[in-house]
């Protein structure tokens, strides 16, 4: 009698377990888009350290606000600071938000320890600036942990999200974002420099990928953010 | 001496080409802050150049009063010079010039203290078109554009940077670049007692070090190798940009600017050592020529 049920209970499982695995992509972009819908905007405080081979720029504190459906805009909490562009991607329900793509399963990889859903999104209008993302989906807490996109005008840029006391909202603490940039080159003479004898040619990093780590400290959820605060 | 030093300070004061340097300094730097608070943009852009599709900035924020002295002291800097020369190469030249130079030193004062005098005179005078300069492109600039962090462009090697050093951590770089031109205007005032000893009226000493200092400044720039390695490292004119070492932040590993830190200590040290030399170079070699000089005039 034991060993029946323990043989009823494994093949239970074992059904369960594939139909899980079995989870459609479109229904895990669902259920992501649904956790992501719970937060209507926010204004986030944090900090944000940018890496660009040419800029020697300290940690600049930063202001992120957000406003449903698509509206992101990071901000100097005092002063000025090179704020990379493109960082309005790293607004997440601008890659999930509306269902005018073609959802493709790539498969499961594992990403520092989690094992993720990889799903790749082809928009389906041509007017659209993204070409292609790629997502990397945790499937037990429904949240993307990196994202790769490529648009059409702006290259392309990656995402890595690391989540903490605000996971079931969806909202990282840390967000490590990767960018293409342009090389900075001045003319020689035009700043009339004084030559201190350190050569310039000691950089390692690749001079055209930049990246910004944006640490989030707090959340402000669901309190309302002026419109004012996008323009 | 200080008797004299008075004397000497009093006649800089009579003499109204003393004032053409204020007046030339006050232009120069009201003109520069008019045209950056109508048009500071523009300079930005060009500055930024390719990097503006890739990068936000506020430009009105980073163009502050930090960043206006600093473009102030650039271009001023290489003008300073001759504003100097206007007063010290007329120092001995213009006394032989006017016939009072044998009367001086009928009196009893030694030549070695009157040329001492002389060259302290010429130094004060500087401090204190220095102290104008400071108080036009910092404090006025500070009034009229606000303070935030301050941006630096520039050009190392192969490499251009941009420096970002916070608001709190500028200053002491003014009073330390401030001292340096000041150690570095001191050499063009002896260059100029140099000269002022071998001439009998006041042109040629304030011409002969215009004309010494733009030659050897235009050599100084130059990219050719075997001037690069050795010409330029002994011309005092190479070393009169080093104030701007101050504002070459030191980075950590990661490109991040360290506060309070200076990229090489070591190269302004050598600077301004280098720069010294040349004045007890030049005064030395005046004090030597006068003290032998057959007095005419």
């Amino acid at each position: 009698m034991k060993l029946k049920h323990i043989i009823f209970i494994l093949i239970g499982l074992s059904f369960l377990s594939s139909r899980l695995q079995a989870q459609p992509a479109e229904q895990l972009i669902k259920q992501v888009r649904e956790r992501l819908d719970q937060v209507v905007d926010y204004e986030a405080e944090g900090t944000m350290k940018t890496n660009v081979s040419f800029l020697k720029i300290p940690v600049s504190k930063i202001t992120m606000y957000y406003k449903k459906p698509n509206k992101l805009r990071l901000k100097n909490a005092s002063g000025f600071s090179f704020l990379p562009k493109g960082a309005v991607n790293i607004n997440m329900n601008q890659l999930v938000q509306n269902e005018n793509y073609t959802i493709i399963d790539a498969g499961k990889e594992t990403l520092n320890g989690v094992a993720t859903r990889v799903v790749k999104l082809f928009p389906l209008s041509d007017e659209d600036e993204i070409v292609l993302s790629t997502l990397y989906i945790d499937p037990t807490n429904l949240v993307i942990l990196k994202s790769k996109t490529t648009t059409k005008e702006n290259g392309s840029f990656e995402l890595e999200m690391k989540y903490g006391k605000y996971i079931k909202m969806a909202l990282p603490d840390k967000i490590n974002f990767s960018f293409h940039t342009k090389d900075y080159k001045l003319p020689k003479g035009i700043t009339f420099d004084f030559d201190d004898g350190k050569n310039g040619k000691v950089t390692k990093k690749n001079p055209s990928k930049g990246t910004a780590e944006i640490s989030i400290s707090s959340y402000k959820l669901n309190k309302g953010v002026s419109d004012l605060m996008f323009k | 001496m200080w008797g004299l030093l008075n004397i000497e300070l009093y006649k800089i004061a009579k003499r109204p080409r003393t004032y053409i340097a204020f007046a030339a300094i006050a232009a120069i730097v009201l003109i520069f802050q008019f045209a950056f608070k109508a048009d500071g943009q523009s300079y930005m852009d060009l500055m930024l150049q390719n990097i503006q599709d890739n990068f936000e900035l506020d430009k009105n924020l980073a163009i502050n009063g930090y960043f206006m002295c600093y473009l102030i002291l650039n271009t001023l800097l290489v003008q300073v010079p001759i504003l100097v020369a206007l007063v010290a190469g007329d120092s001995i030249s213009g006394e032989a010039n006017m016939g009072t130079l044998r009367l001086i030193l009928t009196r009893p004062v030694s030549r070695s203290e009157l040329l001492w005098a002389k060259f302290m005179a010429a130094a004060i005078f500087t401090i204190v078109l220095l102290i104008w300069m400071a108080f036009l492109s910092l404090l006025v600039s500070t009034w009229i554009f606000g303070i935030d962090d301050m941006l630096i462009f520039r050009v190392k090697g192969d490499e251009s940077q941009i420096l970002q050093i916070a608001a709190d951590d500028v200053l002491w770089r003014y009073v330390a670049a401030f001292a340096y031109a000041a150690i570095a205007l001191m050499v063009i005032a002896s260059l100029s007692i140099l000269l002022s000893v071998y001439a009998e009226n006041s042109i040629g000493p304030i011409v002969a070090t215009v004309c010494i200092v733009v030659f050897l400044t235009i050599v100084s720039n130059i990219n050719v190798p075997v001037i690069d390695k050795n010409v330029k490292p002994w011309l005092f004119t190479t070393y009169m940009v080093g104030w701007k070492g101050f504002f070459y932040i030191g980075t950590d590993a990661e490109g991040m600017p360290i506060k309070g830190s200076v990229e090489n200590w070591a190269s302004i040290r050598n600077s301004i050592t280098i720069l010294l030399a040349h004045i007890v170079l030049f005064f030395g070699w005046a004090q030597f020529t006068f003290r032998r000089k057959d007095i005419l005039s």
